[in-house]
C-alpha cells in the first residue's frame, strides 16, 4: 500500500499519544529503574541475628561506654550506652567511627618484618612465632652486652595494665626509658606535686559550678572526657552559669560561653594573676586555702596592677576587674586549664596561676570546684626482682634527660628524645619500641624527630594502624583494635571521680594480630630467667582478671567501675613556680610578624588514631578543599597582606614552611592565624593522606623552664602570596 | 487510610533541635551516615555532591571582630508537609520514588523506584536530597558494617534522610509482637538524636501530647503548624513548606537566619497562604 507523508506522520504521531496515555512509559520508567539497579557488585549486607554487646571506648582518654550493635558476627554500629557513668548514651563523632578503624584497609593485618628501606613501607609477612623470636633476641643480644638501658619505650598512657606491663617489661629488662607523650597531664601532674605536695591529679566538678572561667580550655572542643563536657554545657544555660572563655580565636566553646575574651596568645598566666591580684586586693580571696598568703599577696599586688595585666593580655582593664568581681562573688567558680583538647602541656606558671585561682576562690575538693585526688592504684603486681644487669641498667640516665639536673621536675621529655639520640646524650639508642602512640605525626617538630629515628638501628611498633610511626618501623607486631580486646580502661580527664571501664572484645579479631600484653608477656617468657620470672602469669587475661581483683566481677557484670568516695591529697596549696618568665613563641617578630597558633576540633583527631573517612567528610572546605589546608585568617590581616578569601600562600615559621590556603574568619584577632592539628597525614590511605598540613612540622618544642616540658603554645608566621 | 486513622490518630514525627545546645561536633553527621550504609569519596570537600543526609551548617551573625559570633546548624530532611501532604519534591516527582506518609508524616524515598531525574532535588529548597554520581565504594572490609537494614543504593538514585524509617519499622514490629496498639516514644528515635552528646535534638509525634518534641514545640495547626514556643523557628518558614523540624534559638539572629528576610521584616512574621 502506498504510506504517503501525511499518513505516516499521523500514524506515528497517533501511535506516540496512544502510547503515552498508556501504563507503557510509566511501566518502562519504573523496569529501567530497577533493572539499572540490579548490578551484580550490589552489596547486599547479610542478615541476621541482632545484639547488642557494651565496652568501653579507648579512642581518647574520655572513657566513654559504648554499646555496639551487631548482625550475627558483624559489628554494624556503636552507640553511646544510656547510663553510664561518664557519657550516659552519648557519643562523639570519633567513637562512632570506630567500625571504619576496625574493618578499615590501613589495619596492619600480621607481624611484619621491613624488607625495603626504611620509610618504603615494604613488609613481609611472618608468623607470630617468628616475629617473637626477633624481638627476644635483639633484646637478649642488647642485654648480654650490658646495654639493657639503650632499648627505650614510647607510650601513649602509662595508667592500665597494658602500659604497666610495658613499663615492667624495661624494669626487669634494665632500661629506664619508659617514656610518655607528652600532654596536658605532664603540667597537671607537675602543679598537683609542687602545690600539694603529693602525686596525684585534678577532676572538675563542672556539672556543679556556676561560673566557669576557661583559659582557652576546648569545653566543646575535646577537652576532659569530651561527652561528659558537652552533656554539661548543655545544661549550664538553663541553670544560669556563666562561662567565660579566655582564647585567641573564637572556637566552639567560645561561641557556646556567655562572654569571649579575645586574649593575646601565651598571656593566659598574665591574665589569672592579674585576676588573683584583684581578689586578694578585695579582701574576697579565701586565704586559708594557700599556705604563705602574705608574701604571695605581696607579689601579686607588685607585679600585677590591672593596668599592665591588661597591656599583656590585650583585654581591657574594665574587662578584668567584671571579671575578678565575677569569680569571686559567685558561689561556686571553676577555672579551667589546658588549651584546646588539653593535648600540649601548660607551663608551671601558668598551671600554677589557674588552680590558685581555685584556690583563692575556695572551692578546693568542694562541689563546682577542683579536686586534688590520688591517682587509682589498683595495679598490685609483686615488686620486679632485678638482677645485677637491670640494676645497671636503671641507675643509667634517662635518654630524655628527665628527673636529673635542670630537668628534675619532669616525669618524661619525649620532646628531648631527638636531641638525646642526635649524638648529645648519654648514650646512644639501639632500639625503640612504640605502643598506643603516634610520635612520627603528632610530636612537635614531627620532622625532626622522625629525621632522629635514623640514629636509633631497631624500631618495633606495636601500631594497629599504618600511620607515620609503624612507616618508619623494622618490625610491626599489630596489636587489636579495641574492639577486639579485654582490657582495663582507667580514666582521669578531668573527672572528679576514679572511674575504671572495661573494654570486652565485640567482635573476635579479624586478622593476625595478636594483644599487646600478650605480645609483652610470651616475649619476656621467651627471655632468661629474670625477664620470665617478672611475667608470671600465663596469659593477659589471668594477668587482667588478677589485677582487677574483687572488682573483676562488678566490671564483667557491669562494665564499668566507679570510685566516688574518694580522699583528696590536700585542701590547701603551697604557691610556686609564678616568678618564672612567660613563654614566649619561637620567632622573631620582624621577621615573623604573625602569630600561627593551633586549634582543636573534635571533627579532627589529633592524637594516636587519625580520622576515618566519615571523620574527613564532615571537615568543611574553609579547612580542607582538595589536598590544601586552610589557615584562619582575620579579614583585616589578610587585607593587609593582599590575601583574598581561599587565596593560595606560602607559611613560612621559623621551623618550617608550606603551603595553604586562607580563610578569612571575623572570629580570631587581628594578627594572630590559625591552623587546625590533626591533619597532614602521610599514612594511612588516600582517604586522609595528602590532605591539609600537619602543624606539628611548622612548630618545634619550647622548655619550660622550671621542668623542660614542652610547652610552645603557637610560633611567630609568616604569609605571603604564592 | 480512613479505617486506620479511626483506630490510630495519625502521627506526625518531628523534631527540635535547640540551636543554643548544638556544639557543632558532628557527632549526629556520623550517627547518620553509620546507620543508613552512606557512602563516602576520597575527596568529600565539593560539599555540593558530598553525601550527607544530615549536614551540620556554621551561622556567623556577619559582625566583625570582635562582635563576631557563630551557630551551628544541623540539617536534616525537613520532611515538609506543605498543604495537606503536597511536599515540593513530592509533587515533582515523576516516578512516585517519593511519597509523603499521611500515617507518620515522613517523607519516603523508595530507591527501587527513582531513576535519578533528580527533579527533587531541584524542588528541595534544603538542599536536603543526595544524588548518587558514582557507585559508592566500600575499601576493603568496611563492607562488614553495613547495616542489612537499609538498603546501600547504587549511582543514578537519589537519597536523603528518612527520620531513620528502618528503625520505625522495627519498633512498629517489636509493638506489634508485645501487643501494643502505638509505637512509644523510647522506642522509635533516630540515629542522631541518640548519638548527640548535647542532647540538642528531640524526636517524637507532634501530634501526640505527651511526647517531648510537641511539649517543646506546641505547634498550632491552625496556623500552619507554627510553634508556640518563643525561641522556635522553622527555615523558610515562610514559603509555605510546613516542616517539620523546628529549631530553638534564644538569639534574635539565629532566628532571623532561618529565613531571607528583607531588612524591615520582623522575624518570624509568617505570611498566610494565598489560597
Amino acid at each position: 500500500m502506498k504510506v504517503d507523508r501525511r499518513s505516516f506522520l499521523s500514524f506515528v504521531i497517533g501511535g506516540a499519544a496512544g502510547t503515552a496515555l498508556s501504563p507503557l512509559p510509566w511501566k518502562l520508567m519504573d523496569d529501567s529503574s530497577i533493572w539499572s539497579q540490579m548490578w551484580p557488585w550490589t552489596p547486599v549486607p547479610p542478615d541476621g541475628e541482632a545484639t547488642y554487646e557494651n565496652s568501653t571506648c579507648s579512642l581518647c582518654p574520655g572513657g566513654c561506654g559504648i554499646s555496639v550493635r551487631k548482625i550475627d558476627n558483624r559489628a554494624v554500629k556503636i552507640e553511646g550506652q544510656p547510663g553510664h557513668p561518664v557519657n550516659d548514651g552519648g557519643i562523639c563523632i570519633l567513637g562512632l567511627s570506630g567500625l571504619q578503624m576496625l574493618y578499615g584497609p590501613t589495619r596492619i593485618k600480621a607481624p611484619m618484618k621491613r624488607v625495603g628501606e626504611r620509610g618504603e613501607s615494604k613488609w613481609q609477612e611472618i608468623s607470630w612465632d617468628e616475629a617473637t623470636q626477633i624481638l627476644a633476641d635483639k633484646l637478649t643480644d642488647i642485654r648480654n652486652r650490658g646495654e639493657a638501658h639503650t632499648v627505650a619505650a614510647i607510650s601513649g598512657s602509662d595508667s592500665g595494665t597494658v602500659p604497666a606491663l610495658l613499663q615492667r617489661f624495661l624494669t626487669a629488662y634494665g632500661s629506664p626509658n619508659f617514656i610518655r607523650m607528652p600532654s596536658g597531664r605532664d603540667a597537671d601532674e607537675l602543679a598537683v606535686k609542687t602545690l600539694f605536695g603529693e602525686d596525684g591529679r585534678t577532676g572538675y566538678d563542672v556539672e556543679n559550678a556556676d561560673y566557669i572561667l576557661s583559659f582557652g580550655s576546648g569545653l566543646v572542643d575535646g577537652w576532659g572526657s569530651p561527652v561528659r563536657m558537652i552533656a554539661a554545657a548543655s545544661t549550664w544555660k538553663d541553670k544560669n552559669v556563666t562561662v567565660v572563655q579566655v582564647d585567641p580565636r573564637l572556637s566552639n566553646s567560645a561561641a557556646k560561653a556567655t562572654r569571649w575574651l579575645p586574649i593575646n596568645p601565651g598571656t593566659e598566666a598574665d591574665l589569672a594573676l592579674g585576676i588573683a591580684a584583684l581578689i586578694v586586693a578585695n579582701g574576697a580571696a579565701d586565704s586559708s586555702a594557700v599556705s604563705g598568703f602574705g608574701v604571695l599577696k605581696a607579689e601579686l599586688l607588685a607585679g600585677y596592677e590591672t593596668g599592665k595585666v591588661a597591656q599583656t593580655t590585650g583585654i581591657e582593664a574594665g574587662a578584668i576587674v567584671e571579671l575578678a568581681q565575677g569569680f569571686a562573688r559567685a558561689d561556686r567558680p571553676l577555672a579551667l586549664c589546658g588549651r584546646g583538647k588539653g593535648q600540649t602541656a601548660t607551663s608551671l606558671r601558668e598551671t600554677a596561676a589557674i588552680y590558685l585561682l581555685n584556690a583563692l576562690a575556695g572551692n578546693i575538693n568542694q562541689d563546682g570546684g577542683m579536686w586534688a585526688i590520688p591517682e587509682a592504684d589498683y595495679i598490685q603486681w609483686p615488686e620486679v626482682e632485678t638482677d645485677t644487669i637491670a640494676s645497671a641498667g636503671l641507675r643509667q640516665p634517662r635518654i630524655d634527660g628527665a628527673g636529673a639536673g635542670k630537668y628534675a621536675n619532669a616525669r618524661y621529655l619525649l620532646n628531648r628524645l631527638s636531641e638525646g639520640v642526635n649524638g648529645s646524650g648519654p648514650y646512644p639508642l639501639q632500639m625503640l619500641m612504640v605502643a598506643g602512640a603516634n610520635p612520627c605525626h603528632d610530636l612537635s617538630d614531627s620532622a625532626g624527630f622522625t629525621g632522629a629515628l635514623a640514629h636509633i638501628p631497631f624500631i618495633v611498633s606495636f601500631s594497629s594502624f599504618q600511620d607515620e610511626t609503624a612507616a618508619m618501623a623494622d618490625l610491626l607486631l599489630p596489636d587489636h583494635v579495641y574492639l577486639e580486646r579485654y582490657e582495663d580502661v582507667p580514666v582521669a580527664a578531668g573527672l572528679h571521680q576514679r572511674v575504671i571501664g572495661l573494654s570486652k572484645p565485640v567482635v573476635s579479631p579479624q586478622f593476625n594480630t595478636r594483644h599487646l600484653g600478650e605480645t609483652l608477656i610470651t616475649t619476656a617468657k621467651a627471655m632468661d630467667a629474670p625477664m620470665a620470672d617478672a611475667f608470671p602469669w600465663d596469659d593477659y587475661e589471668t594477668c587482667l582478671e588478677e589485677s582487677l581483683a574483687e572488682k573483676w566481677d562488678a566490671l564483667m557484670e557491669e562494665g564499668v567501675w566507679v570510685e566516688t568516695d574518694i580522699d583528696p591529697i590536700s585542701d590547701t596549696i603551697r604557691v610556686a613556680g609564678m616568678n618564672a618568665p612567660a613563654i614566649a613563641a619561637e620567632g622573631d617578630e620582624s621577621g615573623f610578624p604573625l602569630l600561627l597558633i593551633p586549634y582543636d576540633t573534635l571533627r579532627i583527631s589529633s592524637r594516636t588514631v587519625g580520622d576515618t573517612p566519615f571523620m574527613i567528610k564532615t571537615v568543611a572546605d574553609t579547612v580542607i578543599k582538595g589536598l590544601d589546608g586552610f589557615v584562619e585568617i582575620n579579614p583585616q590581616t589578610a587585607s593587609d597582606a593582599g590575601l583574598k578569601e581561599g587565596a593560595l600562600a606560602t607559611l613560612t615559621t621559623p621551623r618550617g614552611e608550606t603551603r595553604v590556603r586562607v580563610h578569612l574568619f571575623e572570629g580570631i584577632k587581628p594578627g594572630v592565624i590559625a591552623m587546625a592539628r590533626g591533619l597532614g597525614h602521610t599514612a594511612y590511605d588516600d582517604y586522609l593522606a595528602g590532605k591539609g598540613v600537619n602543624f606539628n612540622e611548622l612548630i618545634g618544642p619550647v622548655e619550660d623552664p622550671s621542668c623542660g616540658h614542652d610547652v610552645a603554645w603557637g610560633i611567630r608566621a609568616k604569609l605571603a602570596k604564592a | 487510610m480512613k479505617h486506620e486513622q479511626k483506630h490510630n490518630p495519625p502521627m506526625k514525627y518531628g523534631m527540635a533541635i535547640d540551636l543554643d545546645k548544638c556544639t557543632g561536633c558532628g557527632a549526629c553527621m556520623v550517627a547518620c551516615m553509620s546507620e543508613n550504609n552512606v557512602p563516602f569519596k576520597k575527596d568529600e570537600s565539593n560539599k555540593l555532591d558530598s553525601i550527607t543526609w544530615i549536614r551540620v551548617f556554621k551561622l556567623t551573625n556577619g559582625k566583625a571582630y570582635p562582635d563576631t559570633d557563630i551557630c551551628y546548624l544541623p540539617r536534616p530532611c525537613q520532611h515538609c508537609e506543605g498543604h495537606d501532604g503536597h511536599s515540593p519534591c513530592v509533587s515533582v516527582c515523576p516516578a512516585t520514588a517519593t511519597d509523603y506518609s499521611r500515617e507518620t508524616g515522613i517523607v519516603s524515598q523508595i530507591y527501587t523506584r527513582c531513576f535519578g531525574c533528580r527533579y527533587c532535588m531541584a524542588a528541595c529548597p534544603y538542599h536536603a536530597r543526595y544524588f548518587n554520581w558514582w557507585d559508592p565504594v566500600w575499601p576493603e572490609g568496611m563492607e562488614k558494617y553495613l547495616s542489612p537494614n537499609v538498603s546501600p543504593r547504587m549511582r543514578g538514585v537519589v537519597e536523603k534522610c528518612s527520620f531513620c524509617f528502618h528503625r520505625y519499622q522495627q519498633a512498629k514490629n517489636e509493638a506489634y509482637l508485645n501487643g501494643e496498639s502505638r509505637v512509644s516514644e523510647e522506642a522509635y528515635q533516630t540515629a542522631c538524636t541518640q548519638a548527640c552528646p548535647a542532647g540538642a535534638i528531640v524526636f517524637g509525634d507532634l501530634n501526640n501530647p505527651e511526647h517531648r518534641v510537641h511539649q517543646i514545640v506546641r505547634p498550632d495547626t491552625k496556623n500552619g503548624n507554627k510553634s508556640r514556643n518563643p525561641r522556635a523557628f522553622r527555615l523558610l518558614e515562610r514559603t509555605g513548606t510546613n516542616t517539620k523540624v523546628y529549631y530553638l534559638s534564644s538569639r534574635e539572629w539565629v532566628r532571623r537566619a532561618g529565613d531571607n528576610y528583607l531588612a524591615h521584616e520582623k522575624t518570624g512574621q509568617v505570611s498566610k497562604p494565598h489560597h
